[in-house]
């Protein structure tokens, strides 16, 4: 790595090295406690809150000189936001980046989980808007951290029972709520519970960042992550009926991509590296 | 075939040249310089710097220059800026006692010690356009001698000797509840995150560098009924205070500079204290440079959060620590509300297709009911 190729005047990753301790502390105390939200002194980032300060600070904190970076915004690697994030840490790290998800050691994320399995080896980090799954429920965090403690969740059942009752079905589509390790209720950050089976058992350790709310929770590798359902109700994730117009997928997340005035749409993968890499297979096969 | 359109580096970079573009203007005018902004908008100097928690007002005006004018973009330059900077020590606490009086006023006395000095103020200018500052050329240096000091209201400070405070004066008569250090070490809300209930100096912290607006809006509906604390502005100073540091190969205290800063106690309600004496109570504001408003609205603030000392009922917003704590900070805020513009594709897709499926759903029950 040459050195030179970080911004001049700043550390290498922005943060300095005893912030990078602090949160790498809260880092190691969440893979302790699975699923558990530690509050750690958060800094003030140069992107605005909300738009991933806390993945951030958690990819500055452990992102070393041999790493290759992916950032993915919606699955895409070419969204403005990822593209933006990915370009800071180039420019103060001057670490590879990548677009490949099985070249990548870590991978930076919002909304998505990558649609290519992850491996052992591999860090997730997530950018997380509100930690706490139970706050449409309990506004209050103080009530909240008093119902962690007592494995009080009855509210949420209660809450998905009400969808049931009023829907058919749950009405949560992202951000749905898993148990981790048998123990905490957690919010996998706003990913469409498409992704939740992903989590599961993964070999891959899950790191969330939540920047605003100054909170890290985390995953670590092959940890049991069950998303909430009843027995007459199993959880289940979205399905299409159409597949990617680009690449003809039947088993992604697709976007849907609307064609003109009238509304007309198409759909297609929201994870573009999955997406241009079975067009490459099919270029080859062809 | 179709390709999704989005954002990539190319359009970035030409949106930020375009900005560069807008925040120039028409080149014809002479640019703005930094030393300007910093000698010329100092109350815009003084407010980033206060949210921005970070004293230095050449920094503040370049980043007020850099944000076009917007303050609380400029006000998170400088917070992000700030979180660059090593820390070297910790300085002893201001004594606001020793203040070089640039403006002080009390409106719970006529006269007092050290008298009312008015200072460079808005109060009292009738809000007219003034249009000869429109005019190009020199404006000449306003005269001293113009302004004729009545006996108890003076322009200029008198004297340069300690001016005590107003507060401390009816604490003396014991009409009002003490405020005393309790030699602990204060919370920092920088780096620990705040916890409910939260200590007084975390609460403090935490409301010097929340935003002037919000806490305005907060301070005027206690004043409306919505956790009424019966102010009055007990004192309100502004000036510079020495800060100083005790290095640990030293062991005394060595002066490394001074702050212009603004300070505002309340003398707010009387209520019957636990130990059974009727006193006063009060509420605390202070800021960098001059920011009266922000100081008052403070001031209000830290008083309606001390609801649950007194025994008060919590009913308003302005009394709930967790919701003005949680909410104050314009980055966070801004942060947050802003982010609604980066895309929501894959979310806005979820609800979509649950949407349908619970529509596609209650049709076909419909259309068997039919049957």
């Amino acid at each position: 790595m040459n050195p030179q190729t970080i911004r001049e005047g700043y550390n290498f990753a922005y943060l300095d090295e005893q912030t990078k301790r602090m949160i790498r502390r809260a880092l190691l105390k969440a893979v302790a406690i699975p699923g558990y939200q530690v509050p750690f002194g958060g800094r003030e980032m140069p992107m605005p809150y909300g738009w991933g300060t806390g993945g951030m600070q958690v990819t500055a904190a452990v992102i070393g000189e041999n790493d290759c970076l992916k950032v993915i915004d919606q699955g895409a690697d070419d969204t403005t936001n990822a593209v933006s994030i990915r370009a800071f840490f180039r420019d103060l790290t001057g670490v590879r980046t990548t677009e490949k998800t099985e070249e990548a050691t870590l991978i930076q994320t919002r909304h998505r989980i990558p649609e290519k399995p992850l491996q052992a080896g591999q860090v997730l980090v997530y950018q997380v808007p509100i930690p706490e799954p139970l706050r449409f429920i309990e506004p209050s965090e103080v009530e909240t951290r008093k119902m962690h403690a007592l494995e009080d969740y009855g509210v949420m059942h209660i809450k998905l029972y009400e969808d049931i009752a009023q829907f058919g079905h749950i009405a949560t589509a992202y951000a749905y709520p898993v148990l981790v390790n048998g123990r905490y209720v957690m919010d996998p950050s706003p990913i469409p519970k498409f992704d939740n089976p992903k989590m599961d058992n993964s070999p891959a350790l899950q790191l969330f960042g939540a920047g605003r709310e100054k909170r890290i929770y985390a995953i670590p590798p092959y940890t049991d992550v069950k998303s909430l359902d009843f027995e007459d109700h199993p959880f289940e994730v979205q399905r299409w009926e159409q597949c990617c117009a680009i690449c003809g997928s039947d088993e992604s997340f697709l976007d849907e991509v609307i064609m003109d005035d009238q509304g007309a749409h198409e759909f297609i993968c929201s994870d573009t590296d999955y997406c241009r890499e079975r067009m490459a297979n099919l270029e080859v096969t062809a | 075939m179709y390709v999704a359109v989005k954002g990539g580096e190319k359009a970035i970079s030409a949106a930020h040249e375009l900005l560069a573009k807008v925040r120039r203007g028409d080149t014809r005018e002479a640019e703005l310089s930094v030393k300007q902004v910093e000698q010329q908008l100092p109350l815009a100097v003084a407010r980033v710097m206060t949210e921005g928690a970070v004293y230095d007002p050449e920094l503040a005006a370049l980043a007020i220059k850099q944000s076009a004018g917007d303050l609380v973009e400029a006000i998170f330059l400088l917070r992000a800026y700030k979180t660059t900077l090593n820390r070297f020590g910790i300085c002893e606490p201001i004594n606001t006692e020793t203040m070089q009086i640039e403006r002080r006023i009390s409106a719970t006395y006529k006269d007092l010690p050290g008298g009312q000095v008015l200072g460079p103020t808005f109060d009292y200018t009738h809000r007219l356009l003034d249009f000869s500052l429109m005019a190009e050329g020199d404006v000449s240096e306003p005269s001293v001698a113009d302004i004729s000091p009545s006996a108890e209201m003076s322009a200029e400070p008198v004297s340069v000797e300690p001016v005590s405070k107003v507060l401390e004066i009816l604490e003396r008569e014991n009409l009002m509840v003490s405020e005393s250090d309790h030699q602990s070490e204060p919370t920092d809300i920088t780096r620990d995150p705040i916890t409910y209930p939260a200590e007084r100096s975390a609460r403090l912290q935490s409301l010097v560098q929340g935003d002037e607006g919000f806490l305005l809006a907060l301070g005027y509906s206690t004043q409306r009924g919505y956790g009424r604390n019966h102010p009055f502005a007990g004192e309100i100073r502004i000036g510079e205070v020495e800060v100083s540091i005790v290095p640990e190969e030293l062991g005394f205290e060595i002066t490394i500079g001074a702050v212009q800063m603004t300070e505002c106690e309340m003398v707010n309600g009387f209520t019957r204290h636990r130990d059974g004496e009727v006193k006063f109570t009060r509420g605390y504001g202070v800021g960098f440079g001059q920011c009266e408003r922000k100081a008052m609205a403070m001031a209000l603030v830290d008083r309606s959060l001390q609801a649950a000392d007194y025994d008060e009922e919590v009913v308003s917003p302005a009394q709930q620590e967790e919701f003005v704590l949680s909410h104050c900070d314009n980055v966070e805020a801004a942060g947050f509300v802003s982010h609604l513009k980066l895309p929501h594709y894959v979310d806005f897709q979820s609800e979509l297709e649950l949407l349908r499926r619970i529509r596609a759903a209650e049709q076909s029950d419909s259309a068997k009911d039919m049957n």
